[in-house]
């Protein structure tokens, strides 16, 4: 190889763009004002590949990929959005949305809700399958914060949040598939649980899940970008700085 | 260990047996074991002693017959005639017993030529013939002279270019080359190598790893060992369903039997190769027959697969290079050093070689576990090995690939059976199951079965499966009970295309493929449900009408 | 940093030594878990609260991944057994069997779907995914007893005996 070899060309959406061998293609097309939407990604926190929103097509390949976890490969050439892509991304919205009971007008993250601007982005305009409704519980027992295990998407931001950040991993999913649901503890009362109430959960729930109460009735915007810089300082008192 | 030592061991269990005029083996597999046939040994060994005769009653693995247990095999030492009896009871060993020097029991004698002619037992081929718990009768089989070979004659390369050039593909449905995973697995670099036998057999209605486990265990392993001396691995698991009581207790029995025989563990036949397996239990979930998702099971993790890339071969158990491989797979191995590649090769169709095992039941006469070799026609399968549909009733189905398969109709029965040509017709290999339907099987209720095992076996993760199959299978229900609209049937193709395609892991990916195979050949059927409410079978919600009334409504429609 | 100290056995009933037994010998280490439930689950018939709390705290493991564990497995039971089990297959040899209707029946005959026990927590009646005897499709298990080609008729006297023996 001639050049540094940690440094690959390739193609997303017919731009030439140059990346790093340790890049997603999410980052690169981020980096070079491609839009990707994701849902379950948050910068700062592993990536799963679970939400399936930033699937892309890679010439060559059969297989739809995640561009969360692909890595840049020399000469790839990535495909962002197409009809097909468009449909898949559409559809799945339609099945979070119908997977339980999400109705925005009555949400607390109403206008600050990520699935919600999705929805708006993605141009979904209906859903065409019915709305499961499961009747979940809410758990109001935190002196802080309620989740509505109604509006939760799975997406295990708070998981990750808890168990990676915080360092605490009071989080985590229990039972499996359409009966999954994201609990504290032995699934315990949130608020008898060994949460430490740093509130990290609810300031990266994409939804109006995990909420704080004091804001109920208002406007309830969400700072995830915190983590960003919480990796950077971390990283620098490592280093002793 | 050597050779010669192996040799030793053979000429002591055939002198043993030298010692007997007759061989009198008693299936315990699991279907004959339900039939008591545990009881049976007990009364046929009694009976052997108070007879006198020299006489040698043991247990042995699955014959393959499930339907006609409990069976017993008899094999007289001076002759080459076999008497095969089926559906003996404990209240027949005296006569058993005392018609050994005569005429056979007629009224037990299972009239069976058919179902063993045209199979070919590779993976089967001590099946019935062995006590599974002795490691010396398999060793008197050949046993073991694989890995001696392996060891002591070949590098690990050469190991590899025989499992490529035999041609082998993975027995647990995907049919990747096994060489060329080897071969993958040998080149990654990692401080430590892992093996993984699959034997997480999930798929509903196969049951071809959990009898191999059962009747010929130290095949397994020596399959497995012969595998990490290929790829450099040190540590071995065995990932077997806590289902399957016996198959784990024996395969403990066989690891320590092979211990003790310096087969496995530190610097295996003397040389300074060494290698362990441990058991691990699985624990009641299909999707752990994905490898991602079995690796963070032995992990101590929810059974959730994880995006490929980075596969197992790099990056697999811990992080480390992991070969896994399903118990078929692992099975074949010892025969193929032993025998050759060429000889495998020369087995099968084209791109498939070798045999496939096969788990034959629904509604066919002769259920049980068969042996094929790859290329045989669905059609000399299910009327001629399974000796056809009883009760006088029709052919319509057999499914193969359980829930990631599809449902193959009468005019593809001629289909010489391989992974292309399955997947062609629009099922697949999968691992084993066989599933014949005859006319009392609606195939829309079929599909709606299927869609609810892969709800419920959804892991959870991706919202493509965890929610997609639970919409197809509200929409696959609404058909059933005749509620459904043709919008509902568009919006269910949609979502098998949505599933099919986004989903993470095999599991979802193939979820759609029992309604997609079913649309294909008997939309007839979903229409018929939608127009009519009508189901054919008569097993649906909706109702059956007759012939006059569906008529009537064509013409008012 | 204070010291982390392993718990002590929930009680001196001889099984939490097995228990025990078995996370010695994995050393401990988390990826024991499934294997530490499994003796639970085999030794006390179920795991209970205490009995997760009790095997997540000694391998220091997140009390919610311990639970999302055992929630994941359906190997795994959380409550306690009752003390007889209708097991019907309803892999897809036995669906096309007809275990549906054997289904069906037992739940009619017990007034309680497949899943629940009888009030008096003397039969619960459950249904498997395969359980690889499919060659003596339908099959069910009466309690660990694996019965084949069954017959509806059957399956219910079985019902009817326990019902009447206790």
């Amino acid at each position: 190889m001639s050049v540094a070899t940690d440094v690959k060309t390739l193609v997303i959406d017919g731009i030439n763009v140059s990346a790093r061998a340790d890049q997603t293609i999410l980052e690169v097309a981020r980096e070079n004002n491609i839009d990707i939407p994701t849902l379950c990604h948050l910068d700062g926190l592993s990536d799963v590949g679970a939400c399936r929103l930033c699937l892309v097509e890679v010439k060559g390949s059969a297989k739809l990929n995640p561009s969360c976890v692909l890595k840049v490969e020399e000469g790839m050439e990535v495909t962002t959005s197409s009809d097909r892509l468009k449909h898949y991304r559409q559809t799945i919205l339609e099945l979070l949305f119908a997977e339980r009971n999400h109705v925005c007008s009555v949400c607390v993250a109403n206008g600050h809700c990520e699935l919600q601007s999705l929805g708006q982005s993605q141009g979904l305009t209906h859903v065409r399958m019915p709305y499961r409704n499961p009747q979940l519980e809410v758990d109001a027992s935190h002196e802080r914060f309620v989740v509505d295990h109604n509006r939760c998407i799975l997406c295990t931001r708070c998981v990750r949040v808890c168990g990676e950040v915080e360092g605490a991993h009071v989080w985590d999913v229990m039972g499996r598939g359409i009966d999954s649901m994201v609990i504290t503890d032995l699934c315990d009362p949130w608020g008898e649980s060994s949460c430490t109430r740093c509130g990290k959960c609810v300031q990266v729930c994409p939804t109006g899940a995990l909420s704080d109460k004091s804001k109920v009735g208002s406007s309830h915007p969400k700072y995830p970008e915190f983590l960003t810089n919480l990796q950077v300082m971390r990283e620098a008192s490592r280093e002793g700085l | 260990m050597t050779s010669e030592e192996l040799l030793q061991i053979a000429e002591n269990v055939h002198a043993e047996h030298a010692k007997f005029d007759y061989e009198v083996n008693v299936c315990m597999g699991t279907g004959c074991m339900s039939q008591h046939s545990d009881k049976l040994k007990a009364a046929l060994t009694k009976e052997a002693v108070t007879s006198g005769k020299r006489c040698h009653v043991r247990q042995t693995g699955c014959m393959g017959l499930c339907a006609a247990g409990p069976l017993v095999l008899v094999d007289p030492a001076h002759s080459e005639q076999e008497l095969l009896y089926g559906f003996v009871r404990e209240s027949d060993a005296i006569e058993v017993m005392s018609s050994l020097d005569a005429a056979p029991v007629e009224r037990l004698l299972t009239h069976l030529e058919h179902y063993f002619e045209g199979q070919e037992h590779i993976v089967l081929e001590n099946s019935g013939h062995i006590d599974p718990e002795k490691i010396d009768e398999y060793i008197a089989r050949d046993g073991y002279q694989a890995l001696v070979m392996a060891l002591t004659e070949m590098d690990p390369q050469s190991v590899i270019d025989q499992i490529s050039k035999s041609g082998l593909r993975g027995r647990g449905g995907g049919g990747y080359p096994t060489g060329l995973k080897w071969g993958t697995v040998a080149k990654s670099v990692g401080a430590l190598k892992y093996v993984i036998c699959n034997g997480d057999e999930g798929d509903p209605g196969a049951f071809m790893d959990r009898s191999v486990l059962e009747s010929d265990p130290q095949r397994v392993i020596e399959g497995m060992t012969i595998a990490a001396y290929a790829v450099g691995a040190s540590k071995g698991y065995a990932y077997v369903r806590a289902e399957y009581p016996l198959a784990v207790s024996r395969l403990t029995a066989s690891l320590r039997e092979a211990r003790r025989r310096g087969l496995l563990g530190n610097n295996i036949c003397g040389t300074a190769f060494s290698f362990d397996i441990e058991i691990r239990l699985g624990a009641g979930a299909f999707v752990c027959g994905e490898e991602t998702a079995l690796i963070a099971s032995i992990e101590g993790q929810r059974g959730q697969p994880r995006p490929r890339p980075p596969y197992p071969a790099m990056s697999g158990l811990w992080g480390l290079p992991t070969l896994i491989n399903n118990v078929e797979t692992f099975a074949n191995i010892a025969p193929i050093i032993r025998k050759g590649a060429d000889w495998y090769a020369g087995i099968g169709t084209d791109k498939s070689k070798g045999t496939k095992v096969f788990a034959l039941t629904g509604k066919i006469t002769n259920t049980g576990l068969i042996e094929i070799p790859m290329g045989m026609p669905l059609r000399q399968i299910v009327f001629d090995i399974g000796g056809g549909v009883p009760d006088g009733r029709k052919f319509k189905a057999v499914q193969t690939g359980g829930p990631s398969g599809g449902c193959i109709p009468e005019e593809h029965l001629d289909l010489p059976v391989s992974y292309e040509a399955l997947i062609n017709v629009g099922s697949m290999m999968g691992s084993g199951g066989m599933i014949v339907m005859d006319d009392t099987s609606c195939m829309v209720n079929v599909a709606r079965f299927f869609m609810e095992f892969c709800m419920t076996e959804s892991c959870g993760k991706c919202i493509p499966c965890r929610a997609g199959t639970a919409q197809m299978f509200g929409i696959l229900s609404k058909i059933c009970d005749g509620k459904a609209s043709h919008a509902d049937l568009d919006l269910l193709i949609d979502l098998c295309d949505v599933v099919k395609n986004t989903s993470l892991c095999g599991l979802g990916m193939t979820a759609p493929n029992p309604v997609l195979s079913t649309l294909r050949y008997f939309k007839h059927e979903y229409l018929e449900h939608i127009d009519h409410q009508h189901c054919r079978a008569g097993v649906c919600a909706c109702g059956t009408k007759d012939a006059a009334l569906l008529a009537a409504e064509e013409v008012t429609a | 940093m204070p010291a982390y100290s392993m718990p002590p056995l929930p009680s001196d009933d001889k099984r939490w030594r097995i228990v025990n037994g078995t996370m010695r010998r994995h050393g401990y280490t988390r990826h024991a878990l499934i294997e530490t439930l499994h003796t639970v689950q085999s030794s006390f018939g179920y795991l209970d609260e205490g009995a997760i709390r009790f095997v997540a705290k000694s391998l220091r493991v997140p009390l919610s991944q311990a639970y999302g564990v055992a929630t994941f497995y359906h190997h795994f039971s959380l409550k306690a057994p009752s003390k007889h089990t209708c097991t019907v297959c309803i892999g897809t040899a036995c669906y096309i069997k007809g275990a549906d209707k054997l289904v069906a029946a037992a739940e009619k005959q017990l007034h309680i779907k497949a899943g629940k026990s009888t009030p008096d927590g003397n039969i619960a009646l459950m249904t498997a995914r395969c359980v690889g005897a499919c060659g003596r499709a339908p099959v069910m298990l009466a309690d660990e007893e694996l019965v084949g080609l069954i017959e509806p008729a059957q399956m219910l006297e079985q019902l009817e005996r326990w019902t009447i023996h206790d």
